[in-house]
């Protein structure tokens, strides 16, 4: 067994441990906080494929946008100390059921499947991706990267609209 | 290819999608389903960029998939943290079961 291989799996017990524990603990800031270690896994997991930039993003939006805006609304929404109820057990087990009987449909047709790997170099280098994201012709994600900026642009407008305080005499 | 066939990486993606489902059935806080839906999304970017990297290499498509789904996922969680807080603002609870004031 290879160095390579001993840090893949050591990432992957990692990131599904951690999440494991993400989706059954009580504790809500607790479930944010193992979110949070699963994501850096999965950023890991990025820089053991080779694909730096992606890890780069992953971290930067996920772990230092989403998880810290998370947190934030924990905080402002709830007791964060508090335990949140348990699931009934028909639920928990019924979910157990859902979960592990389609992971195990999935792991089947995984299994049957042969893939054949490509023997090319993969190349994923930010200067590689920005010249490809703004191309505008063949192949080109230029018409895309606008969409998604007006997405979010859309989405930010959004958000303080909804969240915006309505003065008590509109109510 | 560093050792590891493509088919581990796949299940490593397929075990953290359902470990997300399993969150989005048992919970019922707002704000843990949001955190159960961002393990889906990455279980999904892991693998485009798996796939792209092993049987696809030559090309990038997989890799600005998976940006576009970085990007999709930070504007859906911002608008649903923004539901959430007008939510407790209005009801003083963010449980999915005390938000039934549109099911009849």
């Amino acid at each position: 067994m290879t160095g390579s291989q001993i840090i893949f799996y050591v990432l992957s017990a990692a990131i599904l441990g951690l999440a494991v524990l993400s989706v059954t603990t009580r504790k809500i800031f607790r479930a944010a906080i193992w979110l949070l270690f699963t994501l850096v896994g999965i950023a890991g997991l990025y820089f053991w494929m080779d694909v730096a930039f992606i890890a780069a993003v992953q971290i930067i939006v996920y772990v230092g946008g989403i998880v810290v805006l998370i947190i934030f609304s924990i905080f402002l929404t709830q007791q964060s100390g508090q335990e949140m109820p348990a699931p009934p057990l028909l639920r928990k087990v019924a979910a157990v059921l859902a979960a592990v009987s389609g992971l195990t449909l999935s792991a089947l047709l995984l299994n049957r499947h042969s893939f054949t790997p490509a023997d090319a170099d993969f190349d994923a280098g930010p200067e590689r991706i920005g010249m490809q994201m703004l191309e505008t012709g063949a192949g080109g994600f230029a018409l895309p990267f606008e969409a998604v900026s007006i997405l979010l642009l859309a989405a930010m407008i959004g958000c303080i609209v909804i969240a915006m305080k309505t003065k008590p005499a509109a109510i | 290819m560093n050792g590891i066939p493509i088919t581990h990486i796949l299940f490593v993606s397929t075990a953290l999608f359902f470990i997300g489902m399993y969150g989005l059935f048992t919970r019922r806080n707002l704000i843990s389903l949001l955190m159960s839906v961002e393990l889906i999304l990455n279980s999904v970017n892991i693998n485009f960029v798996a796939f792209n990297k092993y049987l696809y290499p030559g090309k990038m498509d997989g890799v600005f998939f998976t940006i576009f789904i970085i990007t999709v996922a930070a504007a859906e969680a911002a608008v649903g943290i923004a539901i959430v807080i007008n939510l407790y603002r209005s009801h003083q609870s963010i449980d999915v079961e005390d938000a039934a004031t549109m099911k009849y």
